[in-house]
């Protein structure tokens, strides 16, 4: 149903399919508003979680994605790996596919260990975020929910504000909205914008404010308190002056803007906890467009059928 | 590929004879008698000399890497000398440099004296490069004079930059009074951080940590000036971006006693090539951008870089077939080298195969201060006989090396070596 066979990043991914996910979604959504949130549209389909790095929400929003569809999922963690044995990521690989699954919804902290993975194993793969290349998954929730909320992606002012550098994140965004259309501003400090990246076709603009006045939605990421205090960001209270979204910042604008987080939010930081929880920001409805558009996407990859042909 | 002793007269008939040395091509056969050079040109052979037909063939000197890894001692399931031999004789080279980063590397004059005595049993000509510090720790000098006098034609703590300028000040002229190149691997570990690709959009759009090109080329700043300082011979290995090729053509100028050389797979592929995330792939320097390519043509037809080298560095299957963060730097290179080279220079760039056959035999051979007049009566044998036109793809069967990790499987060469005659062995392309 979709061009590709595999979901491992948004880069030159076409837009109709990007489209037919964002649509599929919004169908999914109507599932989880049910009192019983389940259709058996993958009924017999095994699913691996294969998590070789830390992660609570994302891991947790496919899982969930996973059992609404009624597909049978296994986890699979770093820390009670075999990894730490010393084996190969092939042979792991290698091992869970021997034991006959369908999918695998991976993250790693290599760039590239997905596209690896598919050399290994014919399962289906779908990218949980790979290092810091791209998180598709988060930029199609993100999509998603500024499609809820605008109707629409073309022609938006996207910002999208922190450490560019190490974010996958903001690549996979950056590719998603200017594929189906949008406008991107990065902002951030520029030792954490690589240089390069204005080449994709997106703006940088060193000016918070600037970007608030230009945008329809921020999309905040987290700064890394690891990346403080190494050479990279002097300090807490000067990220939040030059950068941080605080409520004082989005009071003297007076404007209706869209407030967005991927999380996990340092508040005090990067945003304002009134920001947070403030009627602007669209944090939650993310986290719940996150299983609605996973749904999407392993229903679509898996080979579900629609919910119609199961009632027939 | 066949390998085997030589008749003891040798007939070479037929072929197109290009003396890379003198520049010329000469009509007439070969003749090689007891593995010597007996006559080029009009020859006065026995009757019963065995003859090889050369038709449509080049006959030319056997080329030279000054820049290889044969692994031996410590990692002989990558490479010896012996199995790198046969990698070298499938790519028509008869005479190699082995680099020192060996395990224990090559810091002493008694392991000079090991690679020298093993390199006698070996079919090609095998010459070590000697560590420029004990351990190759970037701090305490080796005992050059001696190792020098043991067989070692050159220093480098090759894949381990000297990081400290006056350490590098301290090699450079302590050098000078053996007059012998040393070659420092030319990337500021500061600014190369935890680079694993060339900076630039494509590092970018992978989302891999970038090397950017100045890593390079303020190294290579700052040993082309202790070079100009001390009056020493510095060799500049595996020169990748545009901004090296740029200081070192400044200096040249001033400094004739400045060499370098490039790689080929620095002249056959940039940056987008590992979209696919081929470790393969994965070397230092890094394969860099299109215009980086270019500059690194330019500056072979203008003399700016003097040689190619392949930088041939065998990796186990183990360390390629990984993620691309824990996979090794290098990639083997002696077999496509030939067919890589001739495609770009020759085939997609108009250089003459003469120019070409210069950069892999006499330049090199001219930096180490080896003998290039091959053609010579009496002159031990160096030879290569190969198809300059010849397209065909390069596959694993190709490949003599002990390792297979190379990034050119499925490409398109042209050119191929067909035989290689060196101390009194000739191989034989069978596949």
């Amino acid at each position: 149903m979709l061009q590709q066979r595999h979901l491992l990043g948004l880069e030159g991914y076409p837009s109709e399919d990007i489209q037919t996910i964002i649509d599929t979604g919004f169908k999914f959504r109507e599932v989880l508003d049910r009192p019983i949130k389940k259709v058996p549209s993958l009924q017999g389909v095994t699913i691996v979680n294969l998590f070789f790095e830390n992660s609570t929400r994302t891991r947790i929003s496919f899982e969930l994605a996973q059992k609404r569809l009624s597909a049978d999922t296994v986890n699979f963690s770093a820390s009670s790996s075999s990894l730490k044995k010393g084996e190969s990521f092939k042979d792991t690989a290698q091992n869970i596919e021997a034991m006959k699954i369908d999918a695998v919804v991976m993250r790693h902290p290599t760039p590239g260990a997905p596209k690896h993975l598919t050399e290994f194993i014919d399962a289906v793969i779908i990218n949980a975020g790979d290092g810091t290349h791209e998180h598709p998954t988060q930029a199609i929730l993100d999509m998603m929910s500024l499609h809820e909320k605008f109707g629409k992606l073309k022609g938006l002012k996207v910002g999208i504000i922190g450490d560019i550098s190490h974010s996958r994140v903001a690549l996979s965004n950056i590719h998603g909205l200017l594929i189906m259309g949008a406008d991107v501003t990065l902002c951030g400090p520029p030792n954490l914008i690589p240089p390069f990246i204005k080449d994709l076709g997106v703006k940088i603009n060193y000016n918070v404010d600037e970007v608030i006045e230009w945008a329809d939605a921020l999309n905040i990421l987290r700064i890394q308190r690891e990346r403080m205090g190494l050479g990279l960001v002097p300090s807490v209270r000067e990220y939040r002056a030059m950068f941080g979204i605080t409520q004082e910042r989005l009071d003297t604008h007076q404007k209706e803007i869209v407030i967005m987080h991927p999380g996990p939010m340092n508040r005090g930081v990067e945003i304002d906890g009134t920001v947070a929880d403030g009627d602007q920001a669209i944090i939650l409805d993310q986290v719940l467009n996150g299983v609605a558009s996973r749904m999407a996407i392993l229903f679509l990859l898996c080979g579900g059928k629609s919910s119609e042909e199961d009632e027939s | 590929m066949k390998i085997e002793k030589m008749a003891k007269n040798l007939i070479l008939k037929n072929g197109t004879i290009m003396d890379p040395f003198h520049g010329k091509t000469i009509s007439g056969d070969i003749w090689l008698k007891d593995g010597k050079i007996a006559g080029v040109g009009k020859v006065d052979a026995p009757k019963d000399s065995l003859t090889i037909d050369c038709s449509g063939k080049v006959i030319t000197h056997g080329f030279c890497d000054i820049h290889v890894h044969f692994r031996e001692p410590g990692r002989e399931d990558k490479e010896t000398l012996i199995t790198g031999s046969h990698s070298a004789m499938a790519g028509g080279f008869t005479r190699v440099c082995v680099m020192p980063n060996t395990n224990p590397p090559l810091d002493t004059p008694e392991s000079i004296n090991f690679i020298r005595e093993k390199a006698e049993e070996c079919p090609i000509y095998i010459h070590p490069i000697g560590a420029v510090t004990k351990s190759q720790n970037g701090n305490d000098l080796t005992e050059m004079g001696l190792m020098h006098n043991e067989g070692a034609v050159a220093f480098s703590d090759d894949g381990l930059p000297i990081q400290n300028g006056a350490m590098m000040r301290i090699a450079l002229e302590y050098a000078t009074m053996i007059d012998v190149p040393v070659i420092n691997h030319a990337e500021d570990e500061c600014l190369r951080a935890e680079g694993l690709m060339h900076e630039g959009i494509i590092s970018t759009q992978l989302g891999l940590p970038g090397n950017p090109d100045l890593a390079e080329s303020a190294m290579v700043y700052r040993d082309l000036e202790l070079a100009q300082f001390t009056g020493a011979r510095l060799h500049i290995p595996h020169v990748s971006s545009m901004k090296a090729v740029h200081h070192i053509r400044e200096m040249k100028i001033k400094n004739e006693k400045i060499t370098a050389e490039v790689t080929p797979h620095h002249l056959f592929f940039n940056d987008e090539a590992l979209t696919s995330y081929n470790t393969n792939l994965k070397v230092a320097p890094p394969v860099r951008t299109e215009s980086d390519r270019k500059a690194l043509i330019d500056a072979l037809k203008d003399g700016t870089i003097d040689c190619i080298a392949t930088d041939h560095a065998p990796h186990t299957i183990e360390d390629k077939e990984t993620t691309f963060d824990l996979a090794s730097f290098g990639m083997i290179g002696l077999e496509s080298c030939f067919g890589a080279v001739n495609k770009v220079l020759v085939h997609d760039e108009g250089l003459e195969l003469g120019n070409v056959l210069k950069l892999l035999s006499s330049n090199p051979r001219a930096i180490m201060g080896f003998e290039q007049d091959l053609f010579s009566e009496g002159t031990d044998a160096e030879i290569t006989i190969l198809d300059p036109d010849v397209e065909w793809s390069f596959e694993k069967v190709h490949v003599q090396s002990r390792s297979i990790n190379s990034p050119y499987y499925g490409e398109i060469l042209k050119g191929k070596v067909e035989y290689t005659i060196s101390r009194g062995q000739i191989t034989t392309q069978l596949s």
